[in-house]
This record gives C-alpha cells, sequence and structure tokens, in this order.
C-alpha cells in the first residue's frame, strides 16, 4: 500500500471526487491484531467433551480512513464473524481491535459509545434488519435515539433524501417497501449518527439483479460525499472489485491474502485467491465460449467434496 | 387462443426431439394473473435459461411444468412431455395427478434452490436416492441400492457408499444440492428443470455443480431448463434464454445474441446492471463511473402496468406501449417491445467487447 | 440470497390468498365472547329478576315468560344469575390472565435475552414449574387462605405464569437472532430499550394468541374449583357453582344443569376459536422473519 499517510488531513479534506484523488490511504482507522474467535459447539455426547470451531484464527488487518476495504470469502470463512468484532457485537477469544487508536475489546458496553457513533452496519437481508413493528421515521432515527439525542425531524429527512427516498415514507412500514427501498432505509439509519465508518455485511446479495447496481452506486455516491471508511464483506468477489479499493481474501478462518483490489484480482498469489477468482462465472468469459466444465476446470481443487 | 404478445409455437409438426412443449401457460392465484401465456419448446439436449427477477414468475412456470404448484394457484394451457410415450400424450395442465406424479421422478425431474428442504431429514440420502427408482418400479430393491451408490459417484461424491449412509444434516449445502442432482437423474429423465440450483452455494461449489447438471444432462440426452437471476451463470450454462418479467417472456433466442444485443429494453437494463465488469481485469477495480441501472423496483405481484408490463420503469416507454406489444421476429429468437434497440446502433456507456 | 426473492413472491400470494378468505374462527369467536361481554355489561344496569331474590314458592320451575331459563332450588332466576356469573367468570380470567402474562411475560423475556449460563437454570425452572398442576396449586391455596374468588383466580395465575414464560422466551429467541436487532446493538441500544422497543412489539402476536387460549383454560378452571366448592363461595352467582347446585337435582330437572353448562362452553369454544383465529391472522406476519 501507498504510505504517504495525510494523517492531520485525512477523513474531512474536501477531497474533489474522483477515483484518482482516492488512495485510501489516510492513517489507520482499524487495527485488528492476532484476532481469534472460537464457539464451543453443543455437547452431542457424554464421554467426550464438545469440540469447538475457530471461527476466527489469528486475523490481522489494517483499515485506513476513507479506505473501501473488501473482506471476501465463502461460507464458514469467518468473515461475518469479523466484521461483527470490528463493529463490537461479539467478544473475541483472544486478540485486539482498536479503533481510532483505542481498545475496543474488553470494553463493557458503556464504555463503547465512542464506537457506536462513529461505526454503522448494514447488514444482508433488508427485511430481517428493519423492526416490522416500527415506522420508517422511528427506525432511521433509533441509532440518535440510542445516543440520546433528541428531536430529529430535519435529520429525518436530510437521511431519507440522502437516500433517495421521498419524505412521505417516513410514516410507512418496512413491509410497504421493495428489497431496494428496504436496504435505503437501512443505509438511512446508519448514516443517522455521521459516522465515520459503514460496515456492510452482504449489502446486496439478498437484492434482484436490477436494484442491486441501485445500491451499489448509492453506496459508492455516499462513501464518497461524506468520507466515508466502509469495509464491505460479500462472497461475491466481482461485487467486491467493483467497489473496494484493497481486499483481503478469507479462508477457513484466516486472510489468505490481501492487498490493493487490482493487485489481488489481476495478479493473485495464494492459490486460493486463483481458485475464487477462476470460479466467479462472467458473462464476458461465457460468451467468448467458457463452458460450464472449463468453469469447473479453473475452480478445481484438490479438495473437491466440499 | 395466443395473444399477440406469445412466440407463435415453433414447427407444429413436432419432431422426435422434442422433449418439452410448453403453449400458452399460464398461472393465476384467483382472478390474479401471475404467468401470463407463456409458451416454448425444449428438444432433447437442448440447453435453455430462464432468466428473471424476484416477481418474474419464473419459480412459478417451473412448478407448473412439473404440476407442482401449490394450493391456490391454477395454471391453463398446455405442457406436453411428448417422451413420456407416444400412445397417450399427456398435457400436464389437465391431466389427474396420479398420471403426472408418474412423470415425475421419471420423464421430467426437478432440482431445487434449497436442498435442505427439499431433501427427507429422517432418511439416510441413499435410501432417498433409491427410493425414486423404486417407486416407478424401474428397479428391484438390491438393484436400487447398487445404482444408487453408482449415481452418488456419477456426482462425484466422495466416498458414495458412506454418503449414501448418511443422513441430509450431516452434509454440506454442495453435498446435499449433488445427492438432489443424483435423485433428479437416478430414472435417466427427458426433462430435467433446475430452479436456481446453485444460488444458495459458494462460488467454487457452483462452478463444479453447474458443470455436473450440464454433464448429467448431457449424458442422458435431456432437455435442460435452467432457471436463475444470475446472467453470468446462465451465459456460462444455456445456449438460449428466455428472459420473464412480470410474468411475460419479454425476450428469447441464442444466449450471445441477446446478452451481446438486446432487443427488450427490460433486456438490455438487466445486462448492463448486472455487468460489474469482467473479474480480475484491470478496468475492474478503477472503473468508479456509477453502474447503469434499471429505475424503480420491480412490482409487487398485481401492480404491473397493463400493456407493456415493464413501461413503468422503460426509459423508452411512450402511448404506444399502453397496449400489450406484438411478439417479433422469430418464435425463438424475438422479442416483445414495439420500441426495441436496434443492435446497428452503438450507444455509449457499455463495455466494449 | 434469491431464497428471498421467491419468499416474497410467495409471501405476496399468501397476502391475496388470506385476503380473499373469510376467518371463521375469528368472527364465530368475537361473536361468542361478545355475547359473555355483553351479558355481563348488561348485568350491571338490568336483570330479569334480582339474582339473590329467593322465591320460595317457586322452586326449581321449568322455562316460563316469566323465568326464561326457569329457577333454581332456591327459586332464584337462572338467567338472571347466569349474567352476573358472566361478570365473575370474565373477572376471574381477565385477572387470572393479567397477572400471569404480567409475570410471565417479563420473565421469558429475559429467559430469552440472557446469557446461556443464566439462561438455561432459569428456563429448567421454568420447566419443573410447567409440571405443577395449576389446579391443585389453587386446592392448596384455597385449604391455606380460604376459599374465595379472589384465591381462585391468583392460583390459576400463578399456575399459568409459567405457560406465558415460555411462550415469550421462544420468541425473544426469534426476535433476538434477527438483524434488527443486531442493527439496534450497534446503535448502542440498551438491553432493556431493546426489550421494550423491539422484542415486546414483534412477540405482542404470540402472547395475544396465548391469552385468549389460556382465558378459556382459566374460565374452565374457575368453573371446575367453584364446582369442587374452592371458588367463588356462595351466594355470589359463578357458573361453576351453579353446576353444582343444578348437579344435585340433575335427576329431578336435567335442564337446570344445560344453562350454566352451555354458558361455560360457549365462553371457553368462544376464547378458543379466538386464539386459532387471531393465530391465523396474525403468525403471517410473523412468518416473514425467515430463518
Amino acid at each position: 500500500m501507498a504510505t504517504e499517510d495525510h494523517v492531520a488531513a485525512a477523513g474531512h479534506g474536501a477531497s474533489s471526487p474522483g477515483p484518482s484523488t482516492r488512495p485510501g490511504a489516510g492513517g489507520p482507522i482499524i487495527e485488528v491484531t492476532d484476532l481469534v474467535r472460537s464457539f464451543r459447539q453443543p455437547r452431542t455426547s457424554l464421554l467426550s467433551s464438545p469440540g469447538a470451531v475457530h471461527a476466527l484464527q489469528g486475523v490481522t488487518l489494517e483499515v485506513r480512513r476513507g479506505q473501501r476495504f473488501g473482506i471476501v470469502g465463502e461460507s464458514g470463512s469467518g468473515k461475518s464473524t469479523l466484521l461483527r468484532l470490528i463493529g463490537a457485537l461479539d467478544r473475541p477469544t483472544s486478540g485486539s481491535i482498536r479503533f481510532e487508536g483505542r481498545e475496543v475489546t474488553g470494553r463493557s458496553e458503556r464504555h463503547l459509545k465512542f464506537l457506536r457513533d462513529d461505526m454503522q452496519f448494514v447488514f444482508q437481508d433488508p427485511m430481517g434488519s428493519l423492526d416490522p413493528r416500527m415506522r420508517v421515521r422511528d427506525i432511521v432515527v433509533e441509532p440518535l435515539v440510542a445516543l440520546g439525542r433528541g428531536d430529529n425531524r430535519a435529520r429525518l429527512e436530510e437521511l431519507l433524501d440522502a437516500v433517495g427516498l421521498p419524505a412521505t415514507a417516513a410514516d410507512r412500514y418496512p413491509h410497504q417497501f421493495s428489497g431496494g427501498q428496504r436496504q435505503r432505509i437501512a443505509i438511512a439509519r446508519a448514516l443517522s449518527t455521521r459516522p465515520a465508518v459503514l460496515l456492510a455485511d452482504e449489502p446486496v446479495s439478498a437484492l434482484d439483479v436490477s436494484v442491486r447496481a441501485q445500491i451499489l452506486n448509492l453506496l459508492a455516491g455516499l462513501v464518497r460525499d461524506f468520507d466515508l471508511t466502509m469495509v464491505f464483506v460479500s462472497h461475491d468477489l466481482s461485487v467486491v472489485q467493483r467497489v473496494c479499493d484493497f481486499v483481503a481474501v478469507m479462508q477457513d478462518g484466516r486472510i489468505v491474502e490481501q492487498g490493493a483490489t487490482e493487485q489481488v484480482t489481476t495478479n493473485p498469489r495464494h492459490p486460493y485467491t486463483r481458485q475464487l477468482l477462476g470460479a466467479v462465472p462472467s458473462m464476458q468469459a461465457a460468451l467468448a465460449g467458457q463452458t460450464a466444465a472449463d468453469l469447473a476446470a479453473s475452480a478445481a481443487t484438490a479438495d473437491t467434496d466440499r | 387462443m395466443t395473444a399477440p404478445s406469445t412466440p407463435p409455437t415453433p414447427g407444429a409438426a413436432s419432431s422426435d426431439r422434442s422433449a418439452l412443449v410448453v403453449e400458452g401457460l399460464d398461472v393465476a392465484a384467483g382472478r390474479l394473473g401471475l404467468v401470463h401465456d407463456v409458451t416454448f419448446r425444449l428438444d432433447r439436449g437442448d440447453r435453455v435459461g430462464l432468466i428473471g427477477e424476484s416477481g418474474s414468475g419464473k419459480s412459478l412456470t417451473a412448478l407448473a411444468i412439473m404440476g407442482l404448484l401449490p394450493d391456490g394457484l391454477s395454471a391453463a394451457g398446455t405442457v406436453h412431455v411428448p417422451t413420456a410415450g407416444a400412445a397417450h400424450d399427456t398435457d400436464v395442465v389437465t391431466a389427474r395427478e396420479s398420471v403426472v406424479a408418474d412423470l415425475r421422478g421419471r420423464v421430467m425431474s426437478m432440482v431445487f434452490q434449497e436442498p435442505m428442504t427439499a431433501l427427507n431429514p429422517l432418511m439416510r440420502v441413499g435410501r432417498q436416492v433409491a427410493e425414486v427408482m423404486e417407486v416407478h418400479d424401474l428397479a428391484s430393491r438390491g438393484e436400487a441400492k447398487r445404482r444408487s451408490v453408482e449415481l452418488l459417484a456419477q456426482v462425484q461424491l466422495r466416498d458414495p457408499g458412506g454418503v449414501a449412509r448418511r443422513y441430509p444434516h450431516q452434509l454440506s449445502g454442495g453435498q446435499r444440492q449433488r445427492v438432489m442432482l443424483a435423485i433428479a437423474l437416478a430414472n435417466d429423465p427427458d426433462v430435467l428443470v433446475c430452479d436456481e440450483p446453485t444460488t444458495a452455494l459458494d462460488v467454487t461449489v457452483q462452478a463444479q455443480m453447474l458443470d455436473l447438471i450440464v454433464a448429467g444432462a448431457a449424458e442422458r440426452d435431456a432437455a435442460l431448463l435452467f432457471i436463475t437471476h444470475d446472467l453470468a451463470v446462465v451465459a456460462t450454462v444455456c445456449e438460449r434464454v428466455m428472459v420473464m418479467y412480470g410474468g411475460h417472456i419479454v425476450e428469447t433466442g441464442p444466449t450471445e445474441r441477446v446478452f451481446r444485443s438486446p432487443r427488450h429494453p427490460y433486456t438490455r437494463g438487466l445486462v448492463r446492471a448486472s455487468d460489474l465488469g469482467p473479474v480480475g481485469s484491470p478496468d475492474g477495480s478503477s472503473d468508479h463511473r456509477p453502474l447503469p441501472t434499471i429505475p424503480g423496483s420491480v412490482p409487487a405481484a398485481g401492480e404491473f402496468p397493463s400493456g407493456c408490463v415493464f413501461r413503468s420503469r422503460c426509459e423508452r416507454a411512450d402511448q404506444a406501449c399502453h397496449v400489450q406489444p406484438p411478439w417479433d421476429g422469430q418464435p425463438d429468437d424475438g422479442w416483445a417491445c414495439v420500441h426495441p434497440y436496434d443492435p446497428s446502433v452503438t450507444e455509449g456507456g457499455d463495455h466494449g467487447d | 440470497m434469491s431464497a428471498a426473492a421467491d419468499a416474497i413472491d410467495l409471501g405476496a400470494l399468501r397476502e391475496g390468498e388470506r385476503r380473499g378468505r373469510v376467518n371463521w374462527p375469528l368472527r364465530i369467536g368475537v361473536i361468542l365472547v361478545g355475547l359473555v361481554v355483553v351479558m355481563a355489561a348488561v348485568s350491571f344496569v338490568w336483570t330479569p329478576w334480582d339474582p339473590y331474590f329467593v322465591d320460595g314458592s317457586n322452586r326449581l320451575a321449568g322455562p316460563s315468560p316469566s323465568h326464561w331459563m326457569g329457577t333454581d332450588r332456591f327459586g332464584r332466576d337462572i338467567l338472571s344469575r347466569l349474567m352476573v356469573g358472566a361478570r365473575t367468570t370474565l373477572y376471574v380470567g381477565v385477572v387470572a390472565v393479567g397477572l400471569a402474562a404480567a409475570i410471565g411475560t417479563p420473565f421469558g423475556i429475559v429467559m430469552g435475552m440472557a446469557p446461556r449460563r443464566l439462561g438455561t437454570p432459569l428456563v429448567r425452572l421454568n420447566d419443573l414449574l410447567l409440571a405443577f398442576p395449576a389446579l391443585l396449586l389453587a386446592i392448596m391455596f384455597g385449604a391455606v387462605f380460604g376459599a374465595s374468588t379472589t384465591t381462585a383466580m391468583i392460583a390459576i395465575g400463578l399456575g399459568t405464569v409459567p405457560v406465558f414464560a415460555r411462550i415469550a422466551r421462544s420468541g425473544t429467541l426469534q426476535v433476538m437472532s434477527t438483524e434488527y436487532v443486531l442493527a439496534a446493538r450497534s446503535a448502542g441500544r440498551s438491553a432493556p430499550a431493546i426489550a421494550v422497543r423491539h422484542v415486546l412489539p414483534n412477540i405482542s402476536s404470540l402472547l395475544l394468541v396465548q391469552a385468549s387460549v389460556s382465558f378459556a383454560i382459566a374460565v374452565l378452571a374457575e368453573a371446575a374449583l367453584s364446582f369442587l366448592g374452592f371458588g367463588t363461595q356462595p351466594p355470589t352467582p359463578s357458573w361453576g357453582f351453579m353446576l353444582n347446585d343444578a348437579y344435585t337435582v340433575l335427576q329431578v330437572m336435567p335442564l337446570q344443569s344445560l344453562w350454566p353448562g352451555l354458558a361455560i362452553a360457549i365462553a371457553v369454544l368462544g376464547f378458543n376459536l379466538l386464539g386459532d383465529g387471531l393465530r391465523d391472522r396474525l403468525d403471517p406476519r410473523l412468518a416473514e422473519h425467515r430463518s
């Protein structure tokens, strides 16, 4: 990565938009060191003690201010566990997470306000992430209420506008919206506290193809306009490639490769990254003659039985 | 009987090769029409994709073809499976349930999206594969058992004998989907319907699964109807595609023609919106221009506009679109649009090829 | 994944299906329960006779224009007593179910939200309480504190607490596994705030269904206790006690037991149907949270 840090100017500097002016190289904002998370399995036998699942086995990474940091991996790779740990929704078995230089792990909920303020989630399932019994107005400002901020009427309209929803949406319930609109509501909620970091967990995986592009554009625009740092978890390498400037590839609880997106996708060094890249079907390749057999061959691995 | 928007039945005289003939298929929930006038035909060995988003009616079309519509939904039109036996050319839509049940799993079979719910959790998977052969009296118990292990080996499960003795929850998602495929292929069907068979799977597993599906169908000279929302997958698997929106087939044709020069504005929007740039090429990540999108979202069932179902989201829509657009082009290579895009006029903003 | 796609598809269909179909259990339930409520309400302002008026000259009379349902063995008007008895029935039901819900719901939510190490013992404790028969508890209470309507309903209420606790816990577990709770936690919402803002509204329909079913059980239990002499004491009219009264003259006047028996049956059936109907009506919304 480039190392021309502009720690002081980072974050709120009014940089002109455009790819070249977004080096994604501010100072570190999230530092994860040797993170381990194990889950005890339910007991299945009286005689043997229950085993443990090692969801994360020593993950180290650094997210820089302004970066769009992608975490890509398949099911069971630990990518969502990692994101939840970063967002302090779960406690690691060992290891350390620092946010803006302050240790997150081991703090009680009461002492995490600095983080709650500055870090917000967008989840995968836009139906499941919105309380069906709450009106949009209450959903969107919930983080503000949680932080004890008072009346937010003006802020609400501003937020709805920012995500492209009409002000009239405020009085309706989530089930009255389509999947894409619900995800917009979830994004508005995430923006309400003016966070520095957006943690997105598969935000477009549940959406229709024609809506996915809208939400990706929206996220890209918001990240640019509000100078956000985004950590974007996805199983879909083509989405991550499109959205992120830096990518970490996870497998079985470990990061097997990380680097600038372009470098990782064009010149993958780890065999698993190569396998993952080879397995992604692409329309261009298919139209150029790639068959299912070719795809399987390029995704092939010693372990065909997964 | 057939509305002008539908492709006319291709080649009225059915050739010996035809495996599935669908004509004027409608699916409705009471008065609410969900699938309208779907007409197409599959020959043996064909690999045809049915693409659509949620609410497009693609899954209902598949269920109607299999005679598996849930309670409260009714089908009209005809679905013929010519290879079922020349003597009685059964129409799935009108035939008695017992007749259709005999066709299912023997002449036509289906692979569902979620293998966990499609398998019986209390039955060893080997038994479930064997059962589909015994049900149709195509094998004795012992024979079926031997064949079931063979089939599990064919879908490239390691240690097929061991897998046969396991229960569904002891298998991974990919393994379960292979078992589903083994069941679907057990009786060498003439028609294999796959409804989003790889959507719940990881990409590396998906790649192998797609290969198995294509190879399994090819070995049996079966017609493959592949339903998905993923255009890249369909392009990889299918030689011909049908694009569905709002319960109508809006465009159909050879995969290459449809994806390279889509004529219907919906197809074009879908192709452009789903194209995130080639993975692993330098222009993917450095390109931060906004993605092309289709405005709005898919309406809820029953809330599609009259006339052309896409006109509420279409940039080309005008007065002419208030009536249902007629079918344009060939039956197996055409579109239902009065303002189709002209392939000879190239527009900016596309990734060049 | 696009499992969501198809779920939305079918969800919309189910919605349409529901709109088209009449919810008969709910309708009949509302009518039957309404009947009992109206009877009780009217009894405050008007009854055909004074329910306590003893007419020694007119005992065990059959139905007649002046006494529509006849009189009991003391010559009291059965219809009037039945109407006042509806008050007792509803009173017992409301208090017992209210008590059970007021204690059971918070207990259940705590069980559902507590960390496993704390939650598991609580669940076992609840299972233990669940195994204890409510009727037996009521008889014990009656023996210790003296039989009365109040003891009966407190006993029935306490006996129903673990039922509510269990329902509330299972609902809470479901809600706690959703992403909107995760979102609330990431927004810094405290556990009590999550319980009140998210969990309670989302399990309310479950609780409502349970309440109407428990109501029916409470009505039946009160009748049984009164019948056994552990509930409402004479001369206050209670359906259970009226049934007990009529039982002594069953050989002579079988019609006497029909009226309170019918009233109990109508109330129990009404509340059960109401519960079924509400379940049909409210559950699909809960089913929207697919796992």
